[in-house]
């Protein structure tokens, strides 16, 4: 079902506040990671508002959709996403990152309920999923689970371990989303070697590999929600294989000066800095 | 607490802890259908291969790949089902740490870690697979619970007591039938330890399968007129270190017992207890410090300073 030209617009604006909550928070909290939350912004509405049976009201249902974000860097792009959808009050991203906060620099499922797996230590999202997906088919509970993963994040050999066992049990009620940014923390150097901000991509031929596993792949535009909704629905809509949307996005998404630069994965959010977010956020929400 | 009385002899029975998790595996399923085993592709030497032939729905296969394992039975235990992990003490402890770390101990899920053939005596393997840091490692993890029990009838008991607990638990088991001491009536209480013989001139701490040895030394140490108070010590974390305080006071000297490096594990944990609350003399037996070798058991045992010769001698030296 496509979405209606408000419902798209509704979507659009609630992407715009996300990334003005979560550049504010870390501006706030003096720390956190700003490149994949932007990157992962209208994936995180489009599913949130969109695409996941959930009831903000009853987060712990049991036959809630499951999410669980593989690159936990990015928890406050689902913090975000969480509060605007009404798990829990806008006012507490200012706890971020502080002290008896629910809202830990990486997710923990045991203080935010809300949150269906901890995460944090990169390679380790995808295997809880596929645990989730089994027990969905175990305990003839229909839901679907839903792993969005770094391309950094897949580095680790854990997510090849879970891509192979999920493909032997054809767990058609899994789906990966690959946020395809093409950046990490540092990087790898071109063969200019690392004197200039350009890197080699995290993933090569993403595509390829995931197939060879035994994925049916989504190639998707990862900031276009109407696309990402849709490839949502055909996931959702394969029998036999786990799907993965590889969703191509820009890390920084947003904010002109985050963009494709691998710097600001993580770094302070100056007045200045916050200023001109602001601004730009603003403006972008005024041609809606 | 004080510790449980249960004077316990040595049987002419004999069971090996791996069959006893197999046939408890399937008893468990029966009881509980929120139990699941998932196989790191050991189960035809961790026993749990019973499952897969008698209860083969609630037998997954994993393959060579424990850190999805690991993943994979956080996120059943977080839908409600409680998986059971089969695969060998060295891999579980080792190969899949950050993973216990991460997904089961910090949000507290009851995943259940059964480590088949710890310690030295693993059927000729050698130092890659014996794993004699287990305790030292885990009891370190916040959230675990980690038992060792001293033999098949204990490890039944030890398995439906850890069920029922809500978060994740750690059973060290080992490999070969050794004699049986507990009575098939027994019920295991987490955290509590057991005075398995009565004494009065030295107390001897033990954990695992350890505790039928010390059972041995203390017959030595009777022959020599030495009256050995022996405490098997099944739950090394939650530690009842009350109990562990008073059995030392008891006597004035204490020695501890296991198939385990002498560093963090019981010996570790008990002088932690009594250099705060009851400061004694003590020997730690157990493995000093390195690794292992493939060899026959009576010959590690003997190499590695585990027999009950080794005990007693360590007894002796504080008399």
């Amino acid at each position: 079902m496509s979405l209606t030209p408000d419902r798209l617009t509704e979507l659009k604006r609630q992407a715009i506040h996300l990334r003005r909550l979560v550049v504010e928070s870390v501006h706030h909290a003096g720390a956190g990671h700003l490149g994949g939350p932007m990157s992962a912004a209208d994936m995180l509405v489009a599913l949130y508002f969109e695409v996941m049976n959930i009831d903000p009201q009853d987060p712990r249902k049991a036959d809630r959709d499951r999410f669980i974000l593989s690159k936990g860097h990015s928890s406050i792009g689902l913090y975000a996403a969480l509060a605007l959808r009404g798990y829990f009050p806008i006012e507490e991203l200012k706890t971020f990152d502080a002290i008896d906060s629910r809202l830990q620099g990486h997710p923990d499922m045991a203080v935010l309920p809300g949150l269906d797996m901890s995460s944090g230590s990169l390679g380790q999202g995808l295997s809880p999923g596929l645990g989730m997906a089994l027990a969905s088919r175990l305990k003839k509970e229909p839901f679907h689970t839903w792993a969005m993963l770094g391309d950094g994040d897949s580095q680790e050999g854990q997510i090849w371990e879970a891509a192979l066992v999920a493909g032997r049990y054809q767990l058609d009620n899994l789906t990966a989303i690959l946020d395809l940014n093409g950046l990490q923390q540092y990087g790898w150097a071109t063969s200019a070697g690392y004197g200039e901000a350009s890197r080699q991509p995290p993933q090569d031929n993403p595509v390829d590999r995931w197939q060879s596993f035994g994925w049916n792949t989504i190639e998707v535009d990862g900031h276009d929600i109407p696309q990402f909704v849709d490839a949502c629905q055909q996931a959702k809509a394969h029998r036999g294989q786990p799907s993965i949307l590889i969703a191509h996005t820009i890390k920084g998404k947003g904010i002109s000066y985050m963009e494709n630069d691998y710097n600001w994965h993580s770094q302070p959010v100056t007045a200045e800095n916050l200023k001109q977010a602001q601004d730009e956020l603003a403006a972008q929400e005024a041609t809606l | 607490m004080t510790a449980h009385t249960l004077p316990l002899t040595i049987s002419d029975r004999s069971a090996a802890q791996r069959d006893a998790f197999g046939n408890t595996l399937v008893e468990l399923i029966d009881r509980d259908e929120r139990v699941y085993v998932l196989d790191g592709d050991l189960a035809n030497s961790t026993k749990a291969d019973k499952v897969s032939r008698e209860r083969p729905e609630h037998f997954l296969q994993m393959g060579i790949a424990e850190q999805n394992m690991m993943g994979v039975a956080a996120g059943m235990a977080s839908c409600g089902l409680v998986p059971w992990l089969s695969s060998f003490a060295c891999f579980l402890v080792n190969r899949d740490l950050d993973q216990l770390r991460v997904v089961v101990a910090q949000p507290n899920l009851p995943v259940k870690i059964a480590g088949a053939y710890s310690g030295l005596l693993t059927g000729k393997t050698g130092k890659t697979h014996q794993e004699v840091a287990d305790i030292a490692v885990l009891r370190a993890m916040p959230n675990m619970t980690v038992i060792s029990p001293a033999d098949a009838v204990e490890v039944r008991a030890a398995m439906l007591a850890a069920n029922d607990s809500d978060g994740p638990v750690y059973i060290r088991m080992t490999r070969d039938a050794e004699p049986i001491v507990f009575t098939d009536d027994y019920t295991f209480k987490i955290g509590q330890v057991i005075t398995v013989r009565e004494g009065s001139d030295i107390t001897i701490f033990s954990t695992g399968a350890q505790t039928v040895r010390c059972l041995e030394a203390a017959d030595l140490l009777a022959a020599d007129g030495v009256s050995a108070h022996v405490v098997h010590v099944p739950t090394i974390k939650p530690l009842d270190a009350e109990a562990i305080a008073a059995a030392a006071a008891k006597t004035g000297r204490v020695v501890t017992a296991e198939d385990h490096t002498i560093i963090g594990g019981l010996g570790g944990a008990v002088a932690e207890v009594l250099g705060e609350l009851q400061p004694t003399r003590m020997r730690r037996v157990g493995i000093r410090d390195t690794f292992g070798e493939s060899a026959a058991n009576e010959d590690l045992l003997q190499k590695y300073g585990l027999t009950p010769g080794h005990v007693a001698q360590a007894a002796r030296e504080l008399l």
